[in-house]
């Protein structure tokens, strides 16, 4: 099989830098350090995964993991039609990670996207701004920690008295 | 008198095009920098459309989140319904009956024609040939009439479940069905007829906005944009999902990769699509539509739960927050093949009755992320051409 050739290729090369090769749903998971995304990204290009097909980012809070955040390569080979998910993972405090923008440019738009909604910045990335939310928005929205109800859970938000009285 | 050599001195002028522009088809802005009418650079910027709908999927369980995905890509909204409860399935190991395969296959495909048929027609209105898009709008009618058919309404349909679909497909539909596919024959002809050898349709879409191949594999693009560049791709015959296997149908592939060729590979497409609609409705298998609901992942159909107390306990038995539908510790990514190209569901689960994550790959993300390396150099009049044949839904690019 290819895929565990190259699975133990990149694991001779960086043996500190991989925690784990699992699978779920029969998808083929590698978990590796984010110091070496770019290095292992790059190696699994040269063998036939030529198409990222998303990045995503999971906020590992309450999941349980490596790291608190885990940076997600969804690669795909238009040859052998075989998928393969790489995991990166990120430290909680000053969450940062190498760009891949250079090897495949739709990462430019996407890693904008894990920056404005998750917080991780990427090294390297030519234009790190927001994307969805606007510049003078402050906070992360999809971490765990950034609450969805409403006014109760969020400090920063105006709570508006109402002026009718109940009866 | 003696005529001087000056150049004349232009300088460059920065143009706000959209947020609502008539060609923008929703809420795209792009800042352009102008020399005379040729474009230097483009910006764009999006977001105006965004609704955390990530977010919000991490309060909603599975059955509840198909609602959200109706307003994703709003033209084809049973492709989300389809992708979003096929990557439920793959994460919870359901399989679902022939039936509700061959369903969910020729409404995925009637969904691809109202798509397709809707961006040709915006495509041409935009360059200033309304006849086509008024044709193409009278046959979107005719398919949205059979959407209401088959699951109620016209536009957020929600027609699947996890194990299943809603409800079964209503009488006599095969028959309406056939009548809308003659109807888009003729249709498609007419628009082909209309504009393929119209001197000014050519003009203004023959080598504009060319992507190569490289480039398509660069910037993650998918479906007619990655095949009107010459790229064999195609989910549906690649991975199959949904029994497309069992359907004979071509994939429909151009060279240049201009914005003529994504037209022809779109209106091919169609004629496609109007193949696997017509073997579907023949070799349509009888049977339920519903996983059965004692291996507690499905809701139960409405008739018992409306008129009988076992089916209205059973169905508390599912929706109450503490019990129900459990998936198992785990993630699923699914990529199905939507008139846009690859749309993916990525769900993680953390074994509650919520998902801890839901991702969407939106694939007018990363098709419109090449906006700006094609318009550079061409023409401002060029800018609506292209963004038409990208086919961005703000819906779907902002989520």
């Amino acid at each position: 099989m290819p895929l565990a050739k190259t699975f133990s290729f990149i694991k001779d090369k960086f043996p500190e830098s991989v925690y784990d090769v699992t699978e779920s749903s029969g998808e083929q998971i590698f978990h590796i350090r984010s110091e070496v995304v770019r290095d292992v990204l790059e190696i699994f290009k040269e063998k036939g995964f030529n198409f990222l097909a998303d990045i995503t980012a999971i906020d590992n809070l309450t999941l349980g993991g490596f790291e608190r955040y885990a940076v997600v390569y969804h690669l795909l080979s238009h040859d052998s039609l075989e998928r393969v998910t790489v995991k990166a993972y990120v430290a909680e405090d000053k969450p940062s990670i190498p760009s891949v923008e250079k090897l495949w440019k739709t990462a430019d738009w996407q890693e904008r996207e894990i920056y404005d909604l998750f917080g991780i910045t990427f090294d390297g990335h030519p234009n790190m701004v927001r994307i969805m939310n606007p510049d003078d928005f402050t906070g992360h929205p999809l971490r765990k920690d950034y609450p969805r109800l409403g006014n109760k859970e969020r400090d920063d938000y105006p709570v508006i008295k109402p002026a009718f009285k109940r009866k | 008198m003696k005529i001087t050599e000056k150049p004349l001195e232009t300088e460059r002028m920065v143009l706000n095009f959209g947020p609502h522009h008539p060609s923008t088809h929703g809420t795209l802005r792009i800042i352009m920098e102008l020399d005379g009418e040729t474009v230097v650079k483009a910006t764009p910027e999006i977001g105006y459309l965004h609704s955390g709908f990530e977010k919000l999927g991490e309060d909603l369980d599975f059955n509840q989140y198909i609602t959200i995905t109706d307003r994703m890509n709003y033209l084809s909204p049973l492709c989300n319904n389809v992708a979003y409860a096929l990557v439920a399935e793959k994460l919870m190991d359901i399989e679902v009956t022939k039936r509700t395969r061959y369903i969910r296959v020729l409404l995925s495909e009637l969904s691809r024609i109202a798509d397709h048929i809707l961006n040709i027609g915006m495509l041409a209105v935009d360059l200033g040939a309304l006849t086509s898009f008024l044709y193409g709008f009278r046959l979107r009618e005719d398919i949205y009439d059979l959407f209401e058919m088959a699951t109620g309404t016209r536009l957020t349909t929600s027609y699947t479940l996890v194990g299943g679909l809603m409800r079964d497909l209503p009488e006599g539909y095969g028959k309406e069905v056939n009548r809308v596919l003659v109807e888009t024959d003729k249709i498609v002809n007419d628009i082909e007829t209309l504009l393929n050898k119209n001197r000014i349709w050519q003009d203004r879409t023959k080598e504009i906005g060319v992507i190569s191949k490289e480039d398509a594999i660069s910037y993650g693009l998918s479906g007619p944009m990655a095949r009107a560049s010459g790229i064999d791709w195609d989910l549906r015959v690649k991975e199959p999902y949904s029994s497309y296997e069992d359907f004979d149908f071509d994939v429909v592939i151009a060279l240049n990769g201009d914005v003529f060729d994504r037209y022809l590979v779109r209106t091919e497409e169609i004629r496609q699509s109007m193949k696997i609609c017509r073997q579907a409705l023949e070799k349509m298998p009888s049977g339920d539509v519903i996983i059965d609901p004692g291996l507690g992942y499905s809701l139960p159909p409405k008739d018992e739960v409306y008129n009988s107390i076992e089916g209205l306990i059973y169905h508390f038995e599912v929706t109450m927050p503490n019990r129900g539908m459990m998936p198992p510790v785990g993630e699923a990514y699914v990529p199905t093949e939507s008139p846009n190209g690859e749309l993916g569901f990525y769900l993680v689960s953390d074994g509650t009755r919520t998902p801890y994550r839901v991702r969407t790959r939106p694939p007018s993300l990363m098709n419109y992320s090449i906006f700006s390396k094609l318009i550079e150099g061409h023409m401002l009049s060029d800018a609506p051409a292209i963004i038409g044949s990208i086919n961005v839904i703000a819906g779907e690019l902002d989520r």
